[in-house]
């Protein structure tokens, strides 16, 4: 039985091999979307187009204004001179913020009265709306702790001291890569094996496959050790692209990591041979690949945190791989999370691979015509 | 239908100017890392009002010089004229006046009879009371009138095939291409098929056929002669079998002993090739063949005694012999005589000795899919060392059964058992004693022959030294060898089915289950073919095939004819054709048979 | 050239339009991914996709109670942004942070009544877990907006008067409240749309080939111009039906406002489908065999559309050489136009440049795929 099996893996490993262009589409395109998309999918926002509308001219204003300049976050593009200018920036995206220091700003300073700074924020993207009012806050209470200090006046009686744990500068891009280990193993995988029994049924090597002495578990071994393989190596050189080339520290155990890259694998994998197996011809088959791929790569908190969607909808994603693996690869990658809370998130890896795996197998047979 | 084709053998007309001119035509492909000379200095004429069959081996260049003529591919040097304009120049002129039908009819499945032709008159501007009448025109021509509005998908293969020739007949062509027409056809639409295209050709058409049907071939006005893109010969059918005078011969021995008889008849030195005809073996001898060569040997044949007589020479012998005597090339034509059954082959147990231990038995069998019943209550047996043959048209229900024998699809009801074992319920194992060979000649295309072997030998357990024998062993017996290495998809038709069979018998399996194995490979390869299983079914392995080649039912043992789901008719090829004989046709071929039997059970059973 | 008659190429079309529509609507996979693929992403997404935390659990430790912490603890009760949990200790704090429990801890230590009012002030310590940046900084600034309020609220109970010599007066422009779906849901229609003009036309060509129908297609007089022409215009009216669709949903579904003009949007979208049908058809021209053409529409179509269009992550902020690649991505000019036409009005600068820089790439796409298909087996 070993020899049969053996000889299995190695054909599916041959299949897939010596097909040219499949054999490029798994290599090539992860590894360019690996660097461009570590590169492109920050929520750090820098260089901001900002705009400055200074009616004041004092010295204070141009101390605030300066602030802003020598902020890296900020880019000044525009001076403006009119009120009806604000618009015309805005609108069509020059600039995102206008610094709108109004005629008084000075003089309220000099006498106590509170002094307005009015910041217009572009809010069609309104996450990087939001993020730019935090920076612009900052720099703000900034100028006033300086100000009060050189002018002596008390400060506020209690102040925040904001530290944030495993990543000390919020970067985040060591959010994002970890992310992108699960995102690219899971296209990969799910591109190896949708369309593999699909494309043998509609060769007619499936059948051959059926009448031979082979069990449909063995099939089931002999279609997922070439995608298991396949998908730990592209892992790991994502992994590895991720701690050498990005610099995002690895502080957890590598084992607890892998022992999540598996399970995760084998979870896709099982999806992705039961969704092969369902469907009659490759076109369905993509299209199923896509119907799953799409939802499981919006709805995993790869981009936007589950926390945040509707009760429904978090129902929805406790059979999202994906999900189980993000916290454990980030977690493994930032927080040096312990085995304890890794095993609470394998087991539903666990549970997900076996049920969909064993679904394939049945389905190897049983869906005929 | 009127009568038999043979009999509508046609005349040529006055010869006219030629509607196709083709000088010096070069054509290459790249295939992988080599170029693939698919034409190679072809210089022929087509003439017109008349039927110009194209035949060849696989690979012949048949299908590439369809698609230079209608200048869907632009030749690499000389000239092609069609109905006196270039090809390659002048394509949309050209195109506007010649009618193509590719290999799979050109359809759109999911359209219906009507709306496929409505595309067809759209793109042809044909409107008006003109498109009406001609409509009406071609379903009366074709029969499909009744077919109206059913989608193109769920027609018949004959009807499609129909159907398809309707499209391109929508603005009459003075040029009809057609592209092996007749592969998974049945008899009876091949025959309709054929009356419409003569019927066209009264009307001034010229048609050029592409055919591996030798019996097609033989009833066009010229044929060409293709082979590795070179014509090998050209002339009205008659010509051709016309050198062979002299040299055909049947050979009739004991029943029992036919196959016996075959072998040793294969052996002799001057016998070019030896095929069953009926109760009788064909003949065909070499140029230097003396006369009385075969009565003299016949004499002292093991086989007992055999009676020659002397026959008229058919297209097919004289295709046989052309390319027979070609050197063998590229495409590696099998040895003179093909394999032959291995002396050690221990006999098999005969019919006629007692009760045969039936190996397959099927009982009672049905196969319902929703409300439409695919296999309804078929009842058979096959015994060891018998080749069983199911025939039926496309969508009778033979695939579906065979389906179920193989325990790829479980049955309604009844009972399919190989072995005394049901196949879908029985242990892996058990699947270890059979061996399958698919339509399409299902190996794993993008690995090498070697590959292909290792994985089938690794998959029924061979293993170690035994393992390496059976390869080597199947490497040299199906000579392969030569082509160990190459990419199975990249072989010539031929071999690809050899390669399949060779997987398939990797385990010296005691059934074999053979779905269409031969429709598309050209005669010879499958001439070579079925010397093999007939050494199989002598070496006691029961063969159960599937076809719609009626020249291939006259190999088995027995055969059943599936049509609408019932096991309308089974006995042996002579019984058969026994029961069809009508005083016009006292001797009637099977194809003659089957024809008539179908009509038969259709007023007998109307729908 | 044996002229046909002045209607031939009108009923060429005719007939391919009517061969096509048919076999769409024979199809259901079609309409479905038209209609249904549509509805069901956008819902999921529109109410899946969102960046706004809302009850993010954090723990609040309080090592002495007193009204000082006890004013601060209700500030962070009554805020809609935060679940607090209130501890003494702490270790536990910690370990629930560990645990991802919660996101953030604050702590008000043993002396903090005792330290307001001190020269250095009362510090309030706040750790968050920064693994997700995003989700970081918007809880500081939640956080840092609630002790501002509470200190104002506090200082005016002690009667003292407690301004900062400069106020921010923050305006969000076209979308005041800053709610993240208002920006989402035009993004998300933009990467649906792509998803569907893509995966539409990806498979049309492809299957012809491999059917066998092009071949016969071919040999008739028709042109290459018309056989495409055939295929894009039903698949265009579906691909608009599909946006028509997804715009009403955004519309009265999620409540985005449209400002712009229904007409510009019209336009635009007309465009990009056209863009969007020109890259499918690209695919399954060049692929010419489905199975390769769908790994290429799921690789081409959607991860680049995800992350390099702008619907979530900001172009801006990306590095040079990445910007410049996201102008090869027709979403990214339409994700800019819908938020645009959504959330600002018709802005004619920002209209024009992309749909000008739509057009170009239709007409990239579709010539080159008129190239490609040329009107031969070679």
């Amino acid at each position: 039985m070993w020899a049969r099996l053996v000889a299995l893996i190695a054909k599916e490993f041959l299949a897939v091999w010596k097909d040219r262009r499949s054999r490029a589409v798994i290599i090539g395109p992860p590894l360019i979307q690996l660097l461009i998309f570590g590169y492109a999918a920050t929520f750090d926002v820098n260089h901001v187009a900002t705009a400055i509308y200074d009616e004041d001219g004092g010295l204070a204003a141009r101390d605030l204004i300066a602030r802003f300049e020598g902020s890296p976050s900020f880019e000044i593009v525009a001076r403006l001179t009119r009120e009806a200018e604000i618009r015309q920036v805005i609108d069509p995206k020059r600039a995102i913020l206008v610094i709108h220091v109004g005629q008084t700003f000075s003089r309220d300073l000099l006498a106590r009265r509170p002094a307005r700074v009015q910041l217009i924020v572009d809010g069609r993207e309104s996450n990087t709306a939001l993020i730019i009012l935090g920076y612009a806050s900052r720099i703000v209470a900034d100028f006033n702790s300086d100000w009060l200090k050189a002018h002596g006046e008390i400060a506020p009686p209690a102040h925040l001291v904001v530290r944030s744990w495993f990543n000390p500068n919020l970067e985040s891009r060591w959010f994002i890569v970890p992310g992108i280990v699960a995102l690219l193993t899971l296209v990969v995988t799910m591109v190896v094996t949708a369309l593999t029994v699909a494309r043998e049924r509609e060769v007619g090597t499936f059948e051959q496959l059926l009448v031979t002495p082979f069990r449909p578990f063995e099939i089931l071994i002999g279609k997922a050790v070439p995608a298991l393989v396949i998908g730990l190596a592209e892992g790991t050189v994502i992994i590895a692209v991720g701690v050498f080339w990005f610099g995002v520290p690895l502080r957890g155990d590598l084992p607890l990591l892998y022992a999540g890259l598996f399970l995760y694998i084998l979870a896709v994998i099982g999806i992705g041979l039961m969704i092969s197996s369902v469907c009659r011809t490759q076109q369905q088959a993509i299209l199923g690949a896509f119907l799953f791929v799409v939802p499981a790569v919006i709805l995993s908190g790869f981009a936007t945190p589950i926390a945040n969607m509707p009760p429904l909808i978090q129902d929805l994603t406790l059979v999202n791989p994906m999900r189980y693996f993000l916290i454990i690869v980030r977690g493994t990658f930032l927080e040096g999370l312990s085995a304890g809370l890794v095993l609470e998130r394998l087991w539903p890896m666990a549970v997900i691979a076996a049920v969909s795996l064993s679904g394939a197998a049945w389905l190897f047979r049983h869906r005929l015509q | 239908m009127t009568g038999r084709p043979e009999a509508a053998a046609l005349e040529a007309p006055a010869a006219a100017a030629p509607v196709v001119a083709l000088r010096d035509v070069h054509k290459r492909f790249a295939a992988g890392s080599r170029t693939v000379e698919a034409l190679d200095g072809l210089s022929a004429e087509i003439g017109a009002a008349r039927i110009t069959g194209l035949v060849g081996p696989d690979g012949a260049g048949k299908t590439t010089l369809m698609r230079l003529v209608t200048g869907l591919l632009a030749p690499d040097s000389g000239s092609i004229r069609v109905l006196g304009l270039d090809a390659a120049a002048e394509t949309r002129a050209v195109q506007a006046s010649v009618g193509y039908m590719p290999q799979r009819f050109g359809l759109y499945e999911d359209l219906s009879v009507a709306e496929n032709l409505e595309l067809y008159a759209d793109l042809q501007g044909l409107a008006g009371a003109e498109r009406r009448e001609r409509f009406e025109r071609l379903m009366a021509f074709t029969g499909l009138g009744p077919f109206r509005t059913r989608l193109a998908g769920r027609l018949s293969g004959g009807m499609k095939q129909k159907l398809g020739l309707a499209c391109t007949l929508v603005r009459p062509p003075r040029l009809l291409l057609l592209d092996e027409p007749s592969v998974g056809v049945d008899p009876v639409s091949r025959r309709e098929l054929w009356e419409i295209v003569r019927r066209l050709v009264g009307e001034g058409i010229s048609v050029l056929w592409a055919t591996a049907y030798l019996d097609e071939a033989e009833r066009c006005h010229e044929v060409l002669l293709l082979n590795e893109g070179r014509l090998l010969a050209a002339g009205p059918p008659s010509r051709f079998s016309a050198r062979l005078e002299g040299r055909t011969f049947a050979v009739r021995g004991e029943e029992a002993e036919r196959r016996t008889l075959l072998d040793e008849v294969r052996a002799l030195p001057q016998v070019v090739d030896a095929v069953v005809k009926g109760r009788d073996l064909r003949v065909l001898l070499s140029k230097q063949a003396e006369p009385g060569y075969l009565e003299s040997h016949c004499r002292t044949l093991q086989a007992g005694r055999a009676r020659v007589t002397g026959v008229d020479p058919l297209f097919e012998d004289a295709f046989v012999a052309l390319m027979k005597e070609q050197p063998a090339t590229s495409a590696g034509r099998p040895a003179r005589g093909g394999p032959s059954s291995r002396g050690a082959a221990p006999a098999r147990t005969k019919t006629a000795a007692g009760r045969p231990e039936a190996v397959i038995r099927v009982e009672g069998l049905i196969r319902r899919f929703g409300s439409f019943t695919a296999v309804d209550g078929i009842d058979f047996q096959v015994a060891r060392g018998e080749i069983f043959g199911l025939l039926g048209p496309n969508g009778a229900g033979k695939s579906t059964t065979f389906k179920m024998l193989c325990g790829l699809l479980p049955p309604s009801d009844g009972r399919a058992l190989v072995l005394g074992i049901d196949l879908r319920r029985a242990a892996a194992v058990a699947r270890g004693h059979i061996g399958y060979m698919a339509q399409k000649f299902s190996l794993y295309g993008n690995m090498s022959v070697l590959q292909n072997l290792r994985f089938f030998a690794s998959a029924y357990g061979l293993t170690g030294k035994a393992r390496q024998e059976r390869i080597e062993a199947a490497l040299e017996e199906f000579g392969l060898f030569a082509y160990r290495d190459a990419v199975s998809e990249t072989l010539p038709l031929g071999f690809k089915q050899r390669l399949a069979l060779a997987c398939a018998i990797m385990h010296d399996p005691g059934v074999l289950f053979l779905d269409e194995p031969t429709s598309g490979v050209d005669p010879l390869v499958r001439r070579e073919f079925w010397t093999r299983i007939d050494a199989m079914a002598e070496a006691g392995v029961s063969v159960l095939v599937t076809t719609h080649f009626m020249e291939e039912a006259e190999y088995c043992d027995r055969i059943g004819i599936i049509y609408r789901g019932k096991l309308v008719a089974a006995g042996t090829p002579e019984e058969l054709k026994a029961a069809h004989a009508t005083p016009q046709l006292p001797e009637p071929t099977l194809e003659d048979a089957f024809v008539d039997l179908i009509g038969r059970y259709d007023s007998e059973h109307p729908r | 050239m044996t002229g046909p008659s002045i209607a031939g190429p009108a009923m060429r079309l005719r007939g391919l339009v009517r061969k096509e529509s048919l076999q769409i609507l024979r199809d259901p996979s079609s309409i479905s991914i038209a209609f249904v693929l549509p509805a069901i992403l956008l819902l999921l997404f529109g109410y899946g996709v969102s960046l706004d935390a809302r009850n993010v659990p954090i723990a609040l430790v309080i090592e002495n109670p007193g009204s000082e912490t006890g004013s601060f603890a209700a500030s962070l009760v009554g805020s809609r942004y935060f679940a607090p949990a209130v501890v003494r200790d702490r270790r536990a704090a910690e370990q629930a942070l560990l645990a991802g429990e919660v996101d953030a801890i604050v702590v008000l230590k043993g002396d903090f009544a005792r330290r307001l009012w001190s020269p250095a002030g009362a510090p309030i310590q706040v750790l968050v877990n920064g693994t997700d940046a995003n989700t970081a900084r918007i809880i500081s600034g939640y956080l840092e907006g609630a002790w501002q309020k509470w200190l104002a609220q506090y200082a005016m109970d002690q009667g003292r008067a407690l301004a900062p010599p400069v106020t921010i007066e923050q305006r969000v422009w076209f979308n005041a409240e800053v709610r993240s779906r208002n920006f989402l849901v035009p993004g998300l229609i933009a990467i649906i749309m792509t998803l569907i003009g893509t995966l539409l036309t990806a498979l049309v060509v492809a299957r012809e080939w491999e059917r066998g129908t092009m071949e016969a297609l071919m040999v008739t007089p028709v042109r290459i111009g018309e056989i495409l022409l055939g295929k894009l215009i039903p698949y265009f009216l579906l691909g608009m039906g599909g946006m028509a669709l997804s715009t009403a949903m955004a519309i009265w579904v999620f409540g985005v406002p449209f400002r712009g003009s229904a007409a510009v949007l019209f336009l635009v979208s007309a465009l990009f489908m056209l863009a969007a049908l020109g890259l499918g058809l690209f695919i399954s021209t060049l692929a010419r065999s489905q199975f390769v053409a769908g790994q290429v529409a799921i690789i081409v179509a959607f991860l680049p559309a995800f992350i390099l269009s702008g619907f979530i992550f900001d172009i801006a902020s990306m590095p040079r050489a990445v910007q410049l690649l996201t102008h090869l991505i027709p979403a990214r000019y339409f994700v800019s136009s819908l938020q645009t036409l959504f959330l600002a009005g018709t802005v004619w600068p920002i209209v024009l440049a992309n749909a000008a820089a739509l057009a170009v790439m239709a007409a990239v796409f579709l010539a080159l795929t008129w190239r490609k298909t040329r009107k031969s087996l070679e």
